[in-house]
């Protein structure tokens, strides 16, 4: 006996260890359940986590709009408004957009502000001629908004001037490659013509057809928004705090502040209810550990009447019976959470091994996160203790005279 | 708390008990009242179903009487709740059952040492050198490592002999501690008994069927149909 546990302890290890077959059945009953719940958080985690990067992988987290900007592609009909717009508006600038630009450096939470002037135009080469939207841009700020630099497939990002930088849709379209040519014209019949100092893939088609990086000034001189923006491009640390700072940032400003979590509204319902859903599994699984628990104590408690009744005729308390039977659970519940995570451990790593995109590369990366297997094991813990709890008050009431007599 | 040495070690005035309510109710001990002073050693018979057994549980502490005052050691226990039941229980009252002596986890020297290590919460060298001096005076000096199941009969009931002695209580009850032995086990446990009685001044309350055992006790007290019906002082050595 080890001097420093209590009595308690134990007596709940030894009833544990010489039930031995009931005490390995439900052990591994618990391990199963929590090998479920660990490998479907881990799965779902790394899935959403995947989806929300390449979702963010081209959408700045929040971005600011002049106040009453009306066409935004946004809605299915995008790419109408965006004619109308060509035709009868002439784009809105940020004012003041250095002074707020600075004002945004000094709140928490921002990872890179990236101010932009950005509208619809054409490039032309040859007989090839494409509508296109025209982002200015400072590469150093935008590079933190939107990682750029790592999805250059050809030459570098450089937009100094005469240099744009096209998407390897567009370069196909218009059948460029680094170092030809291209002409950009805007709806006020402005034009200048670039050279191609690098090509782009973003991860999606529309962006790779449609986005042509040029710098700030050019984009601000074709766009007729000499000195302006037309919008800022924000990125924060935590992409969940998102939609309450875009709030709080219009309303200082009084901008339009679009967060990703608003824009991509659709997207993060499914992934909320995605959540949901694999909650209500994981209570139901934890529920069924439960019942196993506690159904394997209530017999122990029945099994175990008279070994209670002596204990209770040499002076165990009710509190000592109670807690005796409750630590069962807990251990039970701890070393379940234990084998739970070690097999879900190794579900992980098979996944691995197995879930490759064509080129055998790992389709996500998902991996068993130490602070997953302490809630799972504290979890267990508690509902192995909340299960013990019907069966532990049986045997803390359990009538010592009819225990004795059995 | 009352003083042991001025005061009976049990006294009963009037004890009744019932079971079932109502229709069904019915009484097993009619009003008992029974005085056992310090040192003394007494058998209580009576044919099956007499209410031996109810009897000792009631003066065990395991069970409430219906009507009537227990005394422990002059402690009155009527008002006591389940915790200072338990309490008084543990500290003053040693039990010898006929069945299921020990706790079959654990070993000899283990179910020795569970009074006290129930009493005080963790195990700690002392009870268990305690543990293994009663070990050593009941005979099994060599089986304190055994588990229970691993021990005979005889063994057993040597060993819960010694656990009902690790409290040093006023009262050991016994209820048909040979019953489950053959004749030669149960003379040599009986003489355990007796012996603990004469060394410690220990007063034991012994259920027996065996007349012959109840022969070598100071006192015979007979019980019939919830009543005692006699009560023989058999030695002269008693305290007055
Ligand atoms: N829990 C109980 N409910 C109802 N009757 C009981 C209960 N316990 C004992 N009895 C009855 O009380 C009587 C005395 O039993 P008991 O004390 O065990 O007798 P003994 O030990 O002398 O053989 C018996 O008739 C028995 O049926
Ligand atoms: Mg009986």
């Amino acid at each position: 006996m080890k001097s420093w546990m209590p009595f308690e302890w134990i007596a709940a290890i030894r009833f544990l260890r010489e039930g031995r077959m009931q005490s390995l059945l439900i052990i591994v009953g618990v391990g199963v359940g929590v090998a479920v719940i660990v490998f479907m958080s881990a799965l779902l985690s790394g899935l959403q986590a995947n989806l929300v990067k390449r979702t963010l992988s081209s959408q700045a987290h929040i971005v600011l709009l002049p106040p009453e900007e009306i066409a935004r592609p946004q809605s299915p009909a995008a790419g109408i408004s965006l004619r109308l717009q060509k035709q009868a508006q002439r784009l809105r600038s940020i004012d003041q957009w250095q002074q707020i630009q600075a004002r945004l450096e000094g709140l928490p939470n921002i990872a890179a502000i990236s101010p932009m002037a950005s509208g619809p135009a054409f490039v032309v080469r040859g007989d090839a001629n494409k509508a296109i939207t025209l982002l200015g841009i400072d590469p150093v700020r935008y590079s933190g908004v939107i990682a750029l630099p790592e999805r250059m497939v050809a030459g570098q990002l450089r937009v100094g001037a005469g240099e744009a930088v096209i998407g390897i849709e567009l370069a196909k379209d218009l059948g460029a490659d680094i170092g030809d040519k291209i002409r950009v014209t805007t709806a006020g019949d402005a034009t200048e013509t670039f050279t191609v100092t690098g090509l782009f893939d973003l991860g999606n088609k529309g962006v790779n057809a449609r986005n042509v990086y040029v710098s700030l000034r050019s984009a601000q001189s074709l766009l007729d928004l000499v000195g302006g923006v037309s919008s800022i491009d924000i990125s924060l640390h935590d992409i969940d705090e998102a939609e309450r700072l875009a709030s709080k940032i219009a309303a200082e400003t009084g901008l339009t502040a679009d967060s990703w979590i608003k824009t991509n509204a659709q997207f993060v319902t499914a992934l909320t209810s995605q959540r949901v859903s694999s909650n209500v599994i994981r209570f139901f699984i934890g529920l069924s550990v439960a019942f196993g628990i506690a159904s394997v104590l209530v017999v122990s408690v029945i099994q175990r009447a008279r070994e209670i009744g002596i204990l209770r005729a040499m002076g165990a308390s009710q509190g000592q019976m109670l807690r005796i039977f409750l630590l069962q659970g807990g251990i039970v519940g701890f070393f379940g959470s234990l084998l739970g995570s070690g097999l879900a451990w190794t579900f992980l790593m098979l996944w691995r091994l197995m879930a490759r995109n064509a080129d055998g590369s790992p389709m996500f990366v998902i991996g068993v996160d130490p602070g997953l297997v302490a809630i799972a094991a504290g979890g267990a813990s508690l509902v192995g203790i909340l299960a013990a709890l019907l069966p532990a008050r049986r045997a803390a009431r359990l009538d010592p005279v009819v225990a004795i007599r059995g | 708390m009352a003083d042991p040495v001025t005061h009976p070690v049990l006294q009963l005035t009037g004890i009744r008990k019932s079971y079932g309510s109502g229709e069904t109710e019915s009484e097993i001990l009619h009003g008992i009242d029974l005085r056992l002073e310090r040192g003394e050693f007494a058998a209580l018979i009576g044919p099956s179903g007499s209410g031996k057994s109810t009897l000792l549980n009631l003066i065990g502490l395991l069970d409430r009487p219906s009507g009537g005052q227990l005394f422990i050691d002059g402690q009155e226990t009527g008002q006591l709740d389940d915790t200072g039941l338990t309490r008084l229980r543990g500290q003053r009252i040693g039990f010898v059952f006929q069945h299921h002596h020990l706790i079959p986890a654990f070993t000899a020297l283990e179910n020795v040492a569970m009074p006290l290590l129930v009493a005080r919460g963790r195990p700690d060298a002392e009870m268990f050198e305690q543990a293994g001096r009663l070990l050593d005076q009941v005979g099994l000096a060599e089986r304190k490592q055994n588990l229970a199941n691993q021990l005979s009969g005889g063994q057993q009931q040597r060993v819960a002999i010694a656990r009902a002695l690790a409290m040093s209580p006023s009262l050991v009850l016994a209820d048909e501690p040979t019953g489950n032995l053959d004749t030669h086990s149960a003379d040599d446990v009986f003489a355990l008994l007796r012996e603990v009685n004469t060394r410690l001044n220990t007063t034991f309350l012994i259920v027996t069927h065996d007349r012959r055992l109840a022969a070598r006790c100071d006192r015979i007290i007979e019980m019939v149909d919830g009543d005692i019906v006699a009560d023989d002082r058999v030695h002269d050595k008693l305290p007055a």
